[in-house]
């Protein structure tokens, strides 16, 4: 008894609380002059923005239009305009009578990467076997999908791809290419081999220092001089090819991160085992080091997925050029509000549940805590 | 075994023969891709001269700090194309780096409704890509300001249409040059009676009103006493745009706009793990020894969090530099945009896209050494 009260005693204690939260959300709004002074402040600001945009979007909206100038009247949001537009800047130039079937490849894709994503699924040998049957299945219904020309489907060549379907592609074949060849880079740039590490550090800063921008201009314009003149391969094959080495340096570099994070024991340990390199690589260090950086990885995937709208200036018509599309007509020429809030919602909603779910396996994998 | 097998199970052998495969392999791509490009070129009729530089370029863009005028070289472009650049990327980074910190300070505020607000903003900024912000900022800087004929006169002479924004411009005096030499000398001097009066441990007027006094006073009084009057050109009205001033084209203002707002919801993120880096401990010991916040936050925070913050802010001012690279959507003429019209005109592509990597690289690599000097300086600085 005596000896529980000693050790109980000589417990560290938690420092003493100085200021309890006493009105929850409310504490520390009023709690000083400057305090309450801000508080009142952004809550006067945030009524006048809500107000604001009450009445652009509702009292002055406008339901029925055939133009932007009868839109333009009440000065308030055209919603005229997105009813008429919305299937343009969602799926862009696609055959309009065929635009279910990029529809239904989003979907197939979305509840594939759901799936892939939870982290329940991979600990069971099972499910992570159905995940590696459904992946290709998958892959395979949707080029079918928007590709046609099977099943009585009518075939619509890659050019006419567009809208939210061709950014969805552009980011993951790109970003699903970059993760191979990014493996190989971070690996090479901590090589042994003087040569191998040259080479690789210089893949990954030239693709690190330069602008996506003019990677994209070789890639539109300087790719029929790199290959022989019989080649030809279309402008989506090619952005896709630069987004894909822009992707991996970045990549590469997120990796490489998760590698020096390994303990030196384990690297010591695979070799008292007499694995090889490739084993020992396969088999214990890039699990670990893969772990750790899938929130990095997310990320930017993330960026990646914002950045595809650069294919924008080599003319390619993605969600975001599909926005810019919707107001080329002479009758809804003029507007730029409603067409960039809509695909602005869109590229947020999506970027957002992306980056809630980085945070949240962060949290759970206690990332952040090492 | 046999003698090669052995020879095999050397690790320095097998490295050696990977290695020289890789240099092969690589060796061997790049022979085969300039092989294509030198036949390619051949078999267009054409050629890889970078004499074209020296040729006139008859395309005009409308500002740029080094004076490039159509009729000009197409060097003096590149060269103008290359300051637009740099312009804008060292506007943004300033701007940005005031912005991130205030914005980081919002989000960790004590202020609930304030730190929530500031997520939001910053939250919406990261997930919305740049070139749709670019795009909206233009569109709304060109469509919502009036005509120059209805121009709003903000100060006199300064107009804002959607032109851009105009002010007047100063002409260069004499006395101007006596000024600036003056402002020189006088903030040397005010450094150094900061440190005396620092040194002897003064009050605040001394520590740092004298100095002040002493930087900003001394070359106004100078200036007066030359009893020169401003020459400067007022903007004037001319056809359907303001002439003989300094202008700010809505293109810039949009491209500066959309650069600081998205890099600084990265900035401001990256700023407040770097202060949230810094060991409570720090803190508590600060406040316990009756340091206001402030002081806090100035002498014992900022200083530790800097050394967090420096490295992942590097690259978001390279990543800036190289978004600025976006303005060839809105026909801001910056290096890009200054190629792709080059190309255009004298389908030099090949040349002009050299041009482009090599910049930018040297840009970023130069980059990359400043930061590892800095970094080995905070180094030896901790010990």
């Amino acid at each position: 008894m005596a000896a529980g009260l000693a050790a109980a005693a000589s417990l560290p204690r938690p420092p003493p609380v100085l200021a309890r939260r006493r009105f929850g959300f409310a504490a520390g709004l009023f709690d000083t002059w400057p305090n309450a002074l801000v508080t009142l402040l952004l809550v006067w600001l945030l009524i006048r923005i809500g107000i604001a945009m009450w009445d652009w979007a509702i009292v002055r909206g406008v339901w029925e239009a055939e133009t932007a100038e009868q839109c333009a009247r009440t000065g308030g949001m055209c919603w005229a305009f997105l009813a008429d537009r919305w299937r343009l800047i969602l799926f862009g130039p696609y055959p309009y009578a065929q635009q279910w079937r990029p529809a239904l490849a989003m979907v197939l894709f979305a509840l594939l990467l759901g799936a892939s994503l939870a982290p329940a699924l991979w600990a069971e040998r099972r499910s992570r076997l159905a995940l590696g049957i459904a992946w290709p299945v998958t892959i395979a219904a949707i080029a079918a999908l928007l590709w046609g020309g099977v099943l009585g489907l009518p075939a619509v060549p890659s050019r006419l791809w567009g809208g939210l379907p061709l950014t969805m592609i552009l980011a993951s074949v790109g970003v699903s290419g970059a993760f191979v060849l990014a493996i190989l880079l971070a690996l090479g740039r901590r090589s042994d081999m003087p040569v191998i590490r040259a080479i690789c550090t210089g893949f990954i800063e030239f693709f690190r220092g330069v602008p996506l921008v003019a990677l994209l201009f070789l890639a539109s314009v300087l790719f029929p001089y790199f290959v022989p003149p019989d080649w030809t391969m279309d402008v989506l094959l090619r952005a896709q090819i630069a987004f894909a080495l822009f992707f991996a340096a970045y990549m590469a570099e997120a990796i490489r991160g998760g590698l020096q994070a390994i303990p030196r024991g384990q690297y010591a340990a695979c070799e008292s085992l007499g694995l090889t390199y490739w084993q020992a690589q396969r088999r214990i260090i890039l699990p670990q080091a893969l772990r750790t950086v899938i929130p990095s990885l997310v990320n930017i995937f993330i960026a990646a997925f914002k950045d595809t709208s650069l294919v924008v200036i080599i003319s390619m018509i993605d969600l975001l050029g599909a926005a810019n599309a919707s107001t080329a007509e002479a009758k809804w020429w003029g507007l730029y509000i409603e067409p960039y809030l809509f695909v602005a919602l869109i590229y947020l909603a999506i970027c957002a549940v992306m980056s809630a779910y980085s945070r949240g396996l962060e949290r759970r994998l206690g990332l952040g805590e090492r | 075994m046999s003698g090669l097998a052995t020879l095999w199970l050397r690790p320095g052998v097998r490295a050696a023969v990977w290695q020289a495969l890789a240099a092969a392999a690589v060796l061997a791509a790049l022979l085969w891709v300039a092989g294509n490009i030198a036949g390619n070129v051949a078999r267009r009729g054409l050629d890889i001269d970078f004499g074209f530089l020296a040729g006139r370029a008859s395309f005009e863009f409308g500002e740029n700090l080094i004076g490039y005028r159509p009729g000009d070289t197409f060097l003096t472009a590149f060269l103008a194309g290359l300051a637009n650049t740099v312009l804008v990327a060292v506007l943004g980074i300033v701007l940005t780096t005031m912005v991130a910190t205030l914005l980081a300070l919002a989000r960790l505020s004590r202020n609930r409704l304030l730190s929530r607000l500031a997520w939001i903003w910053i939250e919406a900024v990261r997930n919305t890509p740049l070139l749709l912000q670019l795009l909206f900022w233009h569109q709304l800087t060109i469509r919502t300001l009036p005509a120059p004929r209805q121009a709003w006169e903000l100060l006199p002479g300064t107009f804002l249409s959607n032109r851009g924004l105009v002010f007047p411009a100063l002409y260069w005096q004499p006395a101007m040059g006596l000024a600036l030499a003056a402002l020189a000398v006088a903030i040397l001097a005010a450094v150094m009676l900061r440190r005396l009066a620092l040194a002897r441990g003064d009050g605040p007027a001394l520590r740092t009103g004298a100095p002040l006094l002493l930087a900003l006073g001394a070359p106004a009084v100078l200036f007066a006493a030359a009893a020169e009057p401003l020459h400067g050109s007022v903007p004037a009205l001319r056809g359907f745009n303001f002439q003989g001033s300094i202008a700010v084209s809505p293109e810039f203002v949009a491209l500066l706009l959309a650069l600081v707002v998205y890099q600084a919801g990265f900035m401001a993120e990256t700023i407040r793990s770097g202060i949230l880096g810094v060991p409570k401990g720090q803190v508590e010991a600060a406040a316990s020894l009756g340091l206001s916040r402030l002081q806090q936050l100035r002498r014992v925070v900022f200083p530790q969090a800097l050394w967090i913050i420096v490295p992942p802010v590097t690259s978001q001012y390279l990543s800036l530099t190289k978004n600025s690279s976006l303005a060839v959507a809105i026909g801001y003429p910056d290096l890009v945009r200054v190629s792709q019209v080059t190309i255009a005109d004298t389908g030099r592509a090949i040349e002009c896209i050299t041009i482009l990597l090599l910049v930018y690289l040297s840009l970023s690599l130069f980059t990359a050494f400043l930061m590892n000097l800095y970094n080995r300086y905070l180094m030896r600085r901790r010990g």
